[in-house]
């Protein structure tokens, strides 16, 4: 008996609102028609609000003169430079301690997440100590806590902390020497861009030859030392072009040298510890989250230890800790505006904070940092979608 | 030819292997870096905690009333002692507390109702919990009515607001989350992209730039004349964050369900609001109660952010309280103190969600 495809029952045409397809369509353009109401009705309350206020729209602010000046910027920057200028210093200052604190953040996370694994009772206690501590108690606090308990408490410049007469912590902040670089200094990047160069060949051919042949270099270490022998080798035949400018004590403040605020000491420590404690519980489960069979296996195939962890555990493991830990550094990268509460001029500080009130542009100044903010959420989502893909295709 | 039937005697084991000498050498000193990692971990957390026991506890004075009773080298509790009202309370006017101490003692009851398996009539008390609770919260805090004099949401503040703005911020952002959820995973093309675009959105920029969206742009949106109150516009604000936030847990919580559940919903005649409603969220909400209370400790961290558009929550309070000229030269007793009441509550929120994963768990396991 064969089963016959049964005809359409006949009678009247079902309504159109029990048509999945028109119901989708209606519910959608009713979706659109909604969004776009609200929307105009924003849009039409503002401009009547900016008309009553007497204030205009649009970005030519941006050429006028700010007139306030920066502690710390990474440009020329006065109190003459533009409202552009000013946004562009808050953002490499956002940018700078953001880099810096993803960099500690990730080294105190995998040191802390792999301690709390160590077969030494005490060191895993002290690490999940840590963990437990640092991150329940809320990021403002700590940084409120390192700038006006610890950094606000140090003594006056007279009477500073001194580190073997070179590095000085006082009250103003951390006085670090400045190199100063002579004619001659150019080689030495060039030597050391001419070493990476050589070692990625070097890589590549050893993995050829590998392939072929089966022998292998240690190239890791070749390289290693190629890119830290090669530079030195060149500072030393030309000379050592380098001079320290030291930070000296002149009056009552330090002169020369690099001057690192107590501001942005505050904000980096907090912001590093603070998230260097959710990096090292991702680390912790990324690692946990290796069956133990996977060792045991690469063992069995007589893989020295070294290589079971970086040929088996570890390219595993970053498949499991990558994505939580993107969301980490952009989470990161967000507290990093909390600098206003301190006065850390980053990019919400000087231009959400005072271009704002100086100009009354509350639009265009909160939709640019926005823009900042979602621009860098979507860069790093890329490129740890691509680094993911890399890590994921090491390990098949 | 006979054999020897008697058995020898049992042995102790090696006095190495058992007991708590085998435990430390098995823990503690098992190889030589070991070993030295031990003695330098002995020795930080003798340097850590020796200089902050002898402040905090032996040579700090608890008992005064004013900064003339701190007379010795150790933590000046009288500080925190003198302000803890405060710190609690906000500036709510004295006599009025017994209203906060209600609206608490009435969620810490329905909150435990809820918590407690063993407790019947759950289907009963959690809609009173979402929906009666707040209304009967917010006449018996602002007042105006049933004879309660009227308090100004700008003398709320400390502990209370913190917990008012997450609560409020946590209940307000999980029916739109789970709205946003559904529609990211919807088919029509145009409401998963606006459901995308809004959830992308509000995670890309940071809590901050909301609250001065919320305390700045806001304003500007309403019709003109018309003014709503610091404490409504940050929570709106964070409830817009929060349901962002939430929207994702949602949506990790439906991709664990199987789509056959919903098949066979289908199968069975349901619509898509009967599919959701009875068959997929129920199932998704138990996944997602870990996740839910996660989010919760960050949202419960994040309201501290208040203190930056002028709010004064637990640390705003603190920060105001250290700025009196009575109290100067105290900041690292005000910290401690909000620091460990703002540690009690995410540490036992934290280990309650990993109690809640362990038991949640049971039914998934092979």
């Amino acid at each position: 008996m064969s089963v016959r495809p049964q005809a359409r029952p006949s009678g009247p045409k079902p309504p159109f609102w029990r048509d999945r397809a028109k119901r989708a369509l209606l519910f959608q353009a009713v979706l659109i028609a909604g969004v776009a109401a609200f929307l105009l009705y924003i849009i039409g309350n503002t401009q009547d609000n900016l008309a009553a206020r007497g204030i205009t729209t649009g970005f030519g602010f941006l050429t006028n003169t700010a007139g306030f000046g920066i502690v710390q910027s990474l440009i020329d920057y006065s109190s003459q430079s533009t409202y552009a200028r000013t946004f562009i210093v808050g953002l490499l200052n956002t940018l700078l301690v953001s880099a810096l604190g993803v960099l500690a953040a990730t080294i105190i996370g995998f040191t802390v997440g792999i301690a709390r694994l160590s077969p030494n009772w005490l060191i895993a206690r002290l690490a999940s100590g840590y963990i437990e501590i640092f991150r329940n108690i809320p990021l403002l606090l700590q940084i409120f806590f390192w700038y006006f308990a610890v950094l606000q408490a140090l003594p006056s410049p007279r009477q500073s902390h001194a580190f073997g007469e070179t590095l000085f912590l006082n009250v103003r902040g951390l006085y670090l020497p400045e190199p100063q670089f002579l004619s001659g200094f150019g080689l030495i990047p060039g030597a050391f861009v001419v070493a990476i160069v050589a070692s990625i060949a070097l890589v590549i051919w050893n993995r050829r030859r590998h392939d072929a042949t089966g022998k292998r270099l240690p190239a890791g270490w070749l390289s290693a030392c190629l890119i830290v022998g090669l530079p030195l080798a060149v500072l030393v035949i030309t000379g050592v072009p380098v001079t320290w400018e030291m930070p000296e004590l002149t009056g009552f403040n330090f002169r020369g040298g690099i001057t690192v605020i107590p501001e942005f000491l505050a904000l980096w420590l907090a912001l590093s510890i603070y998230t260097a404690s959710f990096i090292a519980e991702i680390v912790r489960s990324g690692i946990q989250a290796i069956p133990h069979g996977q060792t045991e296996a690469a063992q069995a195939l007589s893989l020295p230890q070294g290589l079971v962890l970086r040929l088996v555990i570890i390219p595993q493991a970053l498949r499991v800790i990558i994505p939580p830990l993107t969301s980490q550094y952009l989470n990161l990268i967000k507290n990093s505006s909390l600098a206003t509460a301190i006065g850390y001029p980053d990019l919400v500080s000087v231009f959400a904070g005072t271009t704002l009130n100086q100009t009354g542009q509350a639009i265009e100044v909160i939709a640019m940092t926005m823009a900042v903010y979602l621009t860098i959420s979507l860069l790093v989502s890329l490129f740890m979608n691509w680094f993911n893909a890399r890590v994921a295709l090491v390990e098949r | 030819m006979t054999h020897n039937e008697t058995v020898i005697p049992e042995r102790p084991a090696p006095r190495l292997t058992v007991g708590p000498l085998a435990w430390l050498r098995a823990n503690l000193f098992s190889g030589p870096v070991n070993s030295l990692f031990t003695l330098l971990g002995l020795y930080l957390l003798y340097l850590l905690l020796t200089p902050a026991i002898q402040w905090a506890l032996i040579d700090a004075d608890w008992i005064g009333t004013s900064r003339d009773d701190c007379s010795r080298e150790g933590a000046c509790w009288v500080f925190v002692n003198a302000r803890l009202g405060q710190f609690v309370y906000g500036l709510y006017p004295g006599g009025e507390i017994w209203r906060i101490n209600l609206m608490f003692a009435t969620f810490a009851a329905l909150l435990a109702w809820l918590a407690i398996p063993r407790l019947p009539f759950k289907r009963w008390v959690a809609p009173v919990t979402l929906v009666a609770f707040p209304v009967f919260a917010y006449v018996l805090l602002y007042g105006g009515h049933f004879g309660l004099p009227v308090v100004e949401t700008h003398r709320w503040g400390g502990l209370s607001l913190t917990l008012i703005l997450a609560t409020v911020g946590m209940v307000a952002a999980l029916p739109i989350g789970i709205v946003l959820a559904l529609g990211r995973r919807s088919q029509m093309p145009i409401v998963r992209s606006v459901c995308v675009v809004f959830i992308e959105f509000w995670r890309g920029v940071p809590l901050i730039t909301i609250l001065f969206m919320a305390s700045v742009m806001l304003p500007l949106f309403l019709p003109t004349g018309m003014t709503i109150d610091r404490l409504v516009r940050a929570l709106i604000g964070i409830t817009l964050f929060q349901s962002a936030y939430m929207a994702e847990v949602v949506r990790g919580g439906l991709q664990a369900i199987p789509r056959g559940q919903e098949e066979a919903a289908a199968a069975l005649g349901m619509g898509y609001w009967q599919r959701m409603g009875l068959i997929v969220l129920p199932q998704a909400l138990k996944m997602m109660i870990p996740g839910i209370v996660n989010t919760f400790i960050s949202l419960f961290k994040d309201t501290t952010l208040v203190m930056i558009i002028g709010l004064f929550d637990l640390l705003g309070i603190v920060q105001a309280a250290l700025s009196d000229s009575r109290w100067l030269g105290f900041a690292v007793e005000g910290y401690v103190f909000a620091a460990l009441m703002f540690w009690i509550f995410c540490f036992s929120m934290s280990r309650y969600s990993q109690y809640l994963e362990k038991k949640l768990h049971t039914g998934h396991k092979r």
